[in-house]
């Protein structure tokens, strides 16, 4: 099983390249539909074998003693330099083995409902038909495959090669319709910021090799880090304790990846990918990765303290702010976004009071409810044709029966209903939270604790409220015309097209519904193939058992007894179980205000919201506006930053070209002056020579007459005169 | 009577090179240059003669004329030679047209 390892990811690579390669080729060989059918059944396959893969790896490694729990698969030694051997090995612990499992499951059945999802052709506004069905899954499985490598990577460089890749994924299928701008510049905003991160997180990597290589110890193994992380407790890096200065700045890339304050900006601009994206990627896996980040490297988070206490702060911020703009945004996909953003905030608040398995408990149990609210509201995006604002829909419940129940499922779960598997995770954070003590500000537990309580009625508040708004009461518009009017063509083809999902049923009849829609007088919204429901149902099945295993017990080996600076929270206070059941009742009792506060304004007395928009304007407004925060950036760096590209333009204009102009004009001015000399003087010299020459060879030719008497004369006219010299000289 | 002595053969040896060299500076044939010549050489001869006789050149003054005859003779056919060819390259042997080596 050990030696199966590299298999996990590298099967989704080989679905990717498949695909990237060949898959334009089969829809044009096989025709659409079988060439689709093919291209999905090979994006699903290998993720699926992974996912067998995994099963088998995490099942090998629970059935070994629990200090034994650590499979390591290396495949080959990537460089070798010096000291410092690198190979790219794939490690399975319970972090990781939880890890892969998330992915790989969440993540098959994500790729299976892209099936249905992305089964029809998109158009843009000019009605330009997207060539995309491979193009999408081929990205798909190459996101898989990254995602892997940085979950299963034995050392840092290797993760950071995943972390990369997840970006870049990201970045291809956030601007995957790219013929809009919009999508385009979304995509391009997440990758610059996803950069900024990068940054920080390559000079974490530096730092905690050059501080590890200071003694001696040229590494960047994960567990000969973790082996001899002691020797930097006394290390200072730029006057900044070593462990500090070096989880900071894994921080700022862990900030960047998942979407904390300050560089949460790009998520909710992300939700222009295509839902199964947003659910895959921008929900269940990839903005995890910070959080993985920091389980991963535990050890050195331990002893820094003050770095936790930044990052349980900046997880509480980010889990309060996030909910409070996602109390009145109105776009389904945005409101999922600011609540993926504030789960996220709630993981690093778990991950900040060392209680890390609380922290991943939350990821995988997130990754679970919010796949299926995201894939849930891809569900009801479908049915409506596109459209996304919750104002336009209401009383879906009756049209989309399977959905509707699916998202009631992941709603109680997100708010924190027992038994549901949010309760379990985000009752352990905020009992860690409330529990821990710290010793760089002794006020902040209960500070914290109420934040995340807030917070929480905040989600339940938002959550219910877009439940309420779209599957309650009455539709308020229809469902929007498919394709945008474009592609009757497109449309026609698929008439016929219920083969893959041949269950004759009239609802179910795949590719159909949106025929249905246009055909139907009424154009009522109707319910989403199987290929997309099934997923659903296994991931409500998902979210209702996730919170039932003790993944932070089960996490302990990995998180358990480093010496750190900070010990874990649940061992410092397992005997009050009163107070836990206690805290329990109020953070439930605060989940079901909320729901309760949103079931009166949206469902009892659905005026009320307007008024009090109005009556707090101002607040509303700052809300609506995402506290203008984009407005801000927008102000300060971004336009910074092109005053300061204008401002270097300008100096490059004028001073640099200046010089350089200047210096060609000099060495131009001198040339003239030497080509001057050498055409005046050099070539004087010479032309006279050769003229005087040839002036008088032209005068003395006259002299050759040619005639054999006349130089005989001149001969006469020597002997007369030499005579007369010898006779009277 | 009058004795002939060296003067005499002298004067008529250098009335013999002026009719000579004239003839050679003003003939425009080449045939009557290459007669101007020969008086030339007899001049010569006539000189290395007397000087032999009444000089103290002795028999090495008849030595010099007869070599000069026999010269002259080999110098008479190759100059005829080249007279000839200009000839036939000119169609003519007046020397005022023979000037291929005018510069």
């Amino acid at each position: 099983m050990q030696h199966l390892i590299w298999i996990i990811p590298l099967i989704p690579l080989l679905g990717a390249v498949i695909n990237g390669l060949l898959g334009y080729r089969f829809i044009k060989t096989l025709g659409e539909e079988k060439g689709k059918r093919l291209i999905g059944q090979i994006a699903c396959g290998t993720v699926f074998i992974s996912f067998l893969i995994s099963l088998f790896s995490f099942i090998h490694l629970l059935l070994r003693p629990i200090d034994q729990r650590v499979l390591v698969n290396t495949v080959y030694t990537w460089f070798h330099i010096g000291n410092l051997k690198t190979e790219v090995s794939f490690l399975i612990d319970p972090l990781s083995g939880i890890m892969i499992l998330v992915v790989t499951g969440v993540g098959f059945l994500i790729h299976f409902y892209s099936i249905g999802y992305m089964g029809h052709d998109e158009y843009d506004e000019q009605g330009h038909r997207y060539i995309s069905y491979w193009r999408y899954f081929s990205y798909l499985n190459l996101f898989a495959f990254s995602m892997l490598l940085l979950v299963l990577a034995d050392n840092i460089l290797l993760m950071f090669v995943g972390w990369e890749g997840v970006g870049l994924c990201s970045y291809l299928l956030i601007s995957f319709w790219y013929r809009k701008q919009a999508n385009a510049v979304a995509g391009m905003k997440a990758f610059v910021v996803n950069r900024i991160g990068d940054f920080g997180f390559l000079i974490g990597i530096f730092a905690l090799f050059w501080a590890l290589g200071r003694h001696g110890i040229w590494t960047v193994n994960f567990r000969q880090i973790g082996e001899h992380a002691h020797l930097l407790a006394e290390d200072t890096i730029l006057g900044i304790p070593a462990a500090t200065f070096i989880t900071l700045f894994l921080f700022l890339g862990a900030i960047g990846k998942s979407a904390q304050i300050p560089l949460y900006v790009w998520l909710p601009d992300a939700m222009a990918g295509p839902t199964p994206v947003s659910a895959l990627i921008h929900a269940a896996t990839m903005v995890t990765a910070g959080v993985y980040m920091i389980g991963r490297l535990n050890f050195l988070y331990s002893m820094a303290p003050v770095t936790l206490t930044i990052v349980a702060l900046i997880g509480a911020a980010t889990a309060f702010f996030a909910a409070t703009i996602g109390l009145v945004q109105n776009d389904i996909k945005r409101i999922l976004a600011y609540s993926t953003v504030s789960q996220l905030g709630y993981m690093f608040l778990g991950m900040g009071v060392a209680a890390y398995g609380t922290g991943i408990f939350h990821l995988m149990t997130h990754a679970f409810f919010k796949a299926l609210l995201f894939l849930g509201a891809g569900s009801v995006i479908h049915a409506m044709g596109g459209k996304q604002d919750i104002r336009d829909m209401g009383g879906l419940r009756k049209y989309l029966p399977t959905t509707f129940r699916t998202f009631l499922i992941g709603w109680l779960a997100i708010c924190g209903i027992f038994p549901f598997a949010g309760f379990f995770s985000k009752d352990e954070i905020l009992w860690s939270v409330f529990n821990h003590s710290n010793p760089v500000l002794p006020f902040l537990p209960k500070l914290l604790w109420l934040i995340g309580l807030l917070g929480a009625g905040l989600t339940a508040f938002y959550m219910s409220r877009l439940v309420f708004m779209t599957f309650f009461g009455e539709l308020r518009s229809e469902p929007a015309e498919p394709h945008g009017g474009h592609g009757n063509d497109a449309r026609l083809r698929d008439q016929g097209d219920t083969g893959p999902h041949g269950h004759g049923d009239g609802e179910l009849q795949g590719h159909g519904n949106e025929e249905v829609i246009s055909l139907s007088p009424q154009r009522e919204p109707h319910e989403s193939p199987w290929t997309m429901t099934y997923p659903l149902v296994g991931l409500a099945v998902l979210s209702v058992v996730g919170g039932w295993f003790g993944v932070p017990h089960f996490l302990d080996p990995v998180f358990g007894g480093h010496g750190g600076v900070v010990s874990p929270a649940a061992e410092t206070g397992e005997h009050s179980t009163t107070l836990e059941i206690f805290l329990m009742m109020v953070s439930m009792a605060v989940a079901l205000g909320g729901m309760a506060v949103a079931a009166v304004m949206y469902l009892v007395m659905p005026e009320l919201p307007d008024l009090l928009s109005i009556r707090f304007s101002r607040l509303y407004d700052l809300l609506l506006n995402k506290y203008y925060v984009d407005e801000i950036y927008q102000a300060v760096f971004v336009n910074g930053l092109l005053a300061l590209t204008t401002a270097s333009t300008r100096f490059d204009l004028k001073f640099i070209d200046g010089i350089v102009n200047e210096s060609a004009r000099v060495t131009a001015a001198f040339s003239a002056f030497n080509g001057w000399l050498d055409l005046r003087f050099v070539d004087g010299i010479v032309n006279t020579l050769a003229s005087g020459t040839v002036f008088s060879g032209s005068r003395l030719r006259k002299v050759q007459t040619g005639q054999v008497q006349s130089y005989l004369f001149a001969v006469l006219g020597g002997v007369v005169v030499i005579i007369l010299i010898r006779t009277f000289i | 009577m009058n004795m002939i002595v060296l003067e005499h053969y002298l004067l008529v040896g250098a009335i013999l090179f002026c009719l000579g060299f004239f003839c050679v500076l003003t003939r425009r044939n080449a045939v009557a240059v290459l007669m101007g010549v020969e008086l030339i050489f007899n001049a010569a001869n006539l000189n290395f003669v007397a000087f032999a006789r009444f000089g103290t050149l002795n028999i090495d003054g008849i030595m010099f004329a007869i070599f000069i005859i026999m010269l002259a003779a080999a110098e008479a056919t190759v100059a005829l030679a080249i007279v000839l060819n200009i000839y036939r390259q000119l169609d003519t042997v007046n020397l005022d047209e023979a000037d291929l080596m005018k510069g």
